[in-house]
Order: C-alpha cells, then structure tokens, then sequence
C-alpha cells in the first residue's frame, strides 16, 4: 500500500468518525433533558463537525481528484464510509450518550495527543486543534457519569445498561491494519497498540467512581476498517445526503 | 386618586428615561407584565429550535450544517439569558415551562408553522429574525435594566442569523430552478406570518396602554411592522424574489410601502390554537422534558450528597 492511499484512507476514518458523532449528537437539538445540556451537546456536535470538515478537506486534498470535503461527505455510500461503528449507533436516552461520550472522548484524548505528535504537519495541526476539544468533551461525560452513576437509582441503572451495551463496540476503535504499518513507518499515525491499556485505566477508574460495574464481555464487534457497518449508518447517509442526491446539479 | 410615593419614584425614573433593577420597587403590574413579555421571548426562543432543528439533519453543505447548528444554539443561550432575566423578577425556570405547558404563557406565533424544505432555513433567518430584530432593536431601550441587557446581547447574533438566512435565499435564487421555486415558495410561505409577528394594529392591540407609560414598549406594532417591510422589500427585489402581496407599493408621501390587509383571521386562528403545528411544537416541549425529568432528577440528587459530603 502507497503511503498517499494509506493516508487518504486513514484521514477518511478519523473525518467519518467525527461526522458521524456529530450527527448523533446533534440530534440532541432541542431534546435535551435540560436547556444547558442542550446546549453542551450540539456545542460538542459543532466540535466534531468542525473536525470533520477539516479531516475531509485534507482526505480531498492528499487524494488528488479535487473532492471537496462536501463531494466526500455527501457523495460516498454507505460501503465507502469507514466511521468507528460507536459513532453510528442510535442517539439512545441520555445515558447511552453519555456512555459513548466517555468511551470515545477518552480514546479521542490519547489518540489526538499522539496524532498532535504526527509528522504529517496539516494532520499535527488538525489533532492539536482538536485535542483541546476532547478533553473538555471527556470532562463533560466524566462529570455526568458520575451524577448519573451516583445520582438516583434509576440513572444508575440506566447508565450501567448503556455502558454494558455499548462495551463491545469499544475494541474496535484501537484495530489497526495495513493502512496503520503503512504510515507508522513514517511516523504520521498514532500507534494504537500502547493506547489501549492507558484507556482501559482511565475508564475503569470513571466508572469505579461512578459506581457502575465494568462489563465481563470480551468478544468485540468489527467491521467499519473494512466498510462493513451495523444497518444504522445506512439510514444516516439517506437522511443526510437527501438534498445532495435529489439535486445532484445544485449548488447550496 | 394621588399616586404614592413610591410610585412616583418609579414613574419618575421610568420618565427620565433610567432603568428599573431587580431590587427597585416596582408596581405589581409592571413586574407582571415584565413577567409575561420576558418569559414568552425565552420561550419563543426554545420552541423557535424546533422547526430549525428540523433541517440540521438534513442541511446541503457542511457549512450550511454548522451554520444551521451554531444559530439554533445562539437561540437556546438566548432562551437562557431572558430565563435569567425573568428570574430576577421572581418566578423560576420551572415555574416558566409550567405556564408554558399548561398553555398560561405563550411563545411566538410564527413558530406554529413548518419548516417544510430547505428554503425554509433561508426564510426563517431572513424574515423571522429580520422581523425579530426590528422588535428588538427597541426592545435595548426597554426599561427595565436585565430586560435591556439581554436584549443588547442578542441583537448582535440577530443580526449574523439575518444575514446567514438571506445568504442562504440569494444562493438559492442564483441556483438551479427547483431552488428558485423553492426559495420562492418559502417566500410565499413565510411572508405573512412574518408581519403578523408585530402583532395587531395599533387601533385593537389590547396590552399596549401601560407598556407605553412604563416604557416597557417604545413604538408600537404598525411602526415595527412599516420599520421590517421598508428594510424587506429591497432586500427581496435585490435577489429577484416576488413579495406575496399584490397591493404592495411604494407610498412617496409617507416615504415607506402600503402593503396588503392581513388575514387576521389566521392570525387569531394560529393564536388559539389552530395553527399547523401548535400541538405538534406543545407536544415535543413536553415529552423531551418529561423524559429529561430523571435526568435532572440524578443531577439534583448528586448536588445534594456534594453538599451534605462538604
Ligand atoms: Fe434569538
Ligand atoms: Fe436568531
């Protein structure tokens, strides 16, 4: 695999992720349990949207056929897409977000300090840019973790489900293939291997603080390195390509 | 009757044009209507995410999606300042989205209709918080002190979602010809309820007697409404959209447009009630914050035992 490919590929999984979380969280829009929340939550939304712009411009710009990060955006299907499956999962009660926000600002806090590291400069700067964000966003989850864990009966119930849930989805945000050997060679991406043991700490000590239980589950859900997603991101793509698709020729 | 001497105080500052603040003495009256007008503004503000969120989804670009996404946000802060605002005169949150559920306290009429195509986004910015605005813009000088303020604060955002809403229309009009239909067709929609917005001519609006004295109002809905359709208007022909109002025309004597009769009658029909998505808008305020409600409930919950562990 050529290093352009590699990296073309790699910054199309890091945009997708960030796209797709984004959508997800701004489905908050005007349903939060609680007007700031709201707010908190399409305001990490816009966080990831920004990250997601960026992250596709750049996958255009090193691809070479002169895509716009709209065209990568709006005009793959759903088989081209390569967001971690935990991104695309339905939005859920506050709970399941909050569980998915911690499980993934807490990788996105490790991956983003190595990728700020990365000797690709425009992909150094994106990370850095973006590892601010992630660190308020791991603060938010963390805080409303430990309300929910510690807070009534019922949330912590409702938080324990979520967490059991989504566990098995989580191993697959530290795979790595040839798309990863490719350019850790070159020392532009994050190695993952190290990441995961750091994240199992970090998430086991939240939730121990949150009185929630880690879940026993081993086996782990993969798919998205390869395009092969859950029947959910299908779904994402009809409603948020719609406009795209109906007038292909439209300019907005 | 002679008044007392508090209320001359009042009036007297009320006349020399300086703010009421929360501890003044005020009359009951005035807090009241305070009370009514601010809290129907934080909620016009909240439900007004609803028909916007409806397109954040669906948004055609990127940057029309953060765009869109940052707007309804500045709409939710702005819901929480005039909350805050309203505090200040003695009632809570709480109490606020009670009378807003149980139908006590009201919220812009113009967010009972739906935002049905993209257009709508564009429509919406340009003439609701163009219409916003105008109302606004007076609203800074509005005497009472918190009111004021948050009123300061959000012209500033008004006026960018203005300015996005009609980017959004001038690049439809220049587009394809399903997107000038299209912005046409939002045109047509919204234009109306728009200036209905204002509110009912001088001569049968009910509330504006006392607003007036206490300074609370400063100029009336047919001037507000003459202010937005000047501005409109050549905003509209700029870009090649029609306004949907056969007797439109410039009035050289009064240098301002006559424009058309409104269908009050859909205005007091959408009022009561019977507007296309007045249950709809209810419903979903409802439900999210009754399933937010063991949310807040943890929340409280886990402040308490912070404390109690002090
Ligand atoms: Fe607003
Ligand atoms: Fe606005």
């Amino acid at each position: 695999m050529n290093q352009q490919n590699a990296l073309y590929t790699y910054l199309l999984r890091l945009g997708d992720s960030a796209l797709i979380q984004s959508h997800r969280l701004s489905e908050w829009c005007s349903r939060g349990p609680i007007l700031e929340e709201d707010l908190a939550l399409t305001n990490i939304a816009l966080d990831n949207l920004g990250r997601a712009q960026a992250l596709l411009r750049y996958a255009g710009e090193v691809e070479g056929k002169k895509r716009t990060e709209d065209d990568l955006a709006y005009k793959r299907g759903e088989r081209q897409f390569y967001n971690n499956l935990i991104t695309e999962l339905p939005t859920g009660d506050f709970a399941y977000t909050i569980a998915k926000q911690l499980f993934i600002a807490a990788f996105e806090s490790l991956l983003f300090t190595e990728l700020s590291k990365s000797k690709d400069d425009t992909l150094a700067g994106i990370a850095a840019k973006t590892l601010k964000e992630v660190k308020y966003h791991l603060v938010h989850a963390r805080d409303w973790c430990y309300r929910l864990g510690r807070g009534t009966v019922i949330s912590n119930s409702k938080l324990q489900h979520a967490v059991d849930e989504l566990w098995m989805y989580t191993g697959e945000m530290f795979e790595m293939d040839e798309v990863d050997a490719t350019l850790l060679k070159e020392g532009i991406a994050a190695d993952l291997a190290p990441l995961k043991p750091k994240w199992m700490e970090h998430v086991t000590a939240i939730l121990k603080d949150a009185d929630i239980l880690l879940p026993a589950g081993e086996f782990m859900q993969t798919g998205s390195r390869a395009g092969i997603h859950t029947e959910h991101l299908g779904h994402i793509l009809t409603e948020m390509q719609y406009l795209q698709r109906a007038y292909p020729e439209a300019i907005w | 009757m002679f008044p007392t001497a508090t209320e001359t105080s009042f009036q007297e500052k009320v006349d020399q044009d300086l703010n009421i603040e929360p501890k003044d003495h005020m009359p009951e009256n005035y807090r009241l209507h305070l009370i009514r007008q601010i809290s129907q503004h934080a909620h016009s503000e909240v439900i007004g995410m609803q028909p916007e969120g409806n397109w954040i989804t669906r948004a055609p670009s990127l940057r029309a999606k953060q765009i869109l996404l940052a707007k309804i946000q500045d709409e939710g802060g702005h819901g929480l300042y005039l909350y805050s605002a309203a505090e200040t005169l003695g009632i809570s949150r709480e109490e606020m989205i009670e009378q807003l559920h149980s139908g006590k306290a009201k919220y812009s009429n113009i967010f009972n209709y739906p935002s049905l195509t993209w257009a709508d986004i564009g429509a919406i910015g340009w003439l609701v918080d163009g219409a916003a605005i105008v109302n606004q813009v007076s609203l800074q000088r509005t005497s009472y002190g918190p009111y004021a303020r948050a009123m300061v604060r959000i012209c500033k955002e008004e006026s960018f979602h203005q300015r996005q809403g009609y980017e959004i229309m001038a690049k439809m009009m220049k587009g394809i010809p399903a997107q000038r239909e299209m912005a046409q067709d939002a045109m047509n929609r919204w234009w109306w309820p728009a200036l209905m917005m204002f509110g009912p001519h001088d001569s049968d609006s009910p509330h504006s007697g006392n607003a007036f004295k206490w300074k609370i109002k400063r100029k009336s809905n047919d001037e507000l409404r003459q202010r937005f359709i000047d501005k409109t208007v050549p905003q509209a022909e700029l870009i090649g959209l029609a306004i949907p109002d056969k007797d439109l025309k410039w009035n050289e004597a009064k240098q301002g447009y006559d424009h058309g009769e409104i269908n009050w009658a859909e205005f007091k029909q959408v009022i009561s009630g019977n507007g296309p998505c007045n249950k709809q808008r209810m419903a979903h305020h409802v439900k999210y914050h009754e399933e937010g409600a063991w949310v807040r409930e943890a929340g409280a919950a886990y402040s308490k035992q912070i404390q109690e562990n002090k």
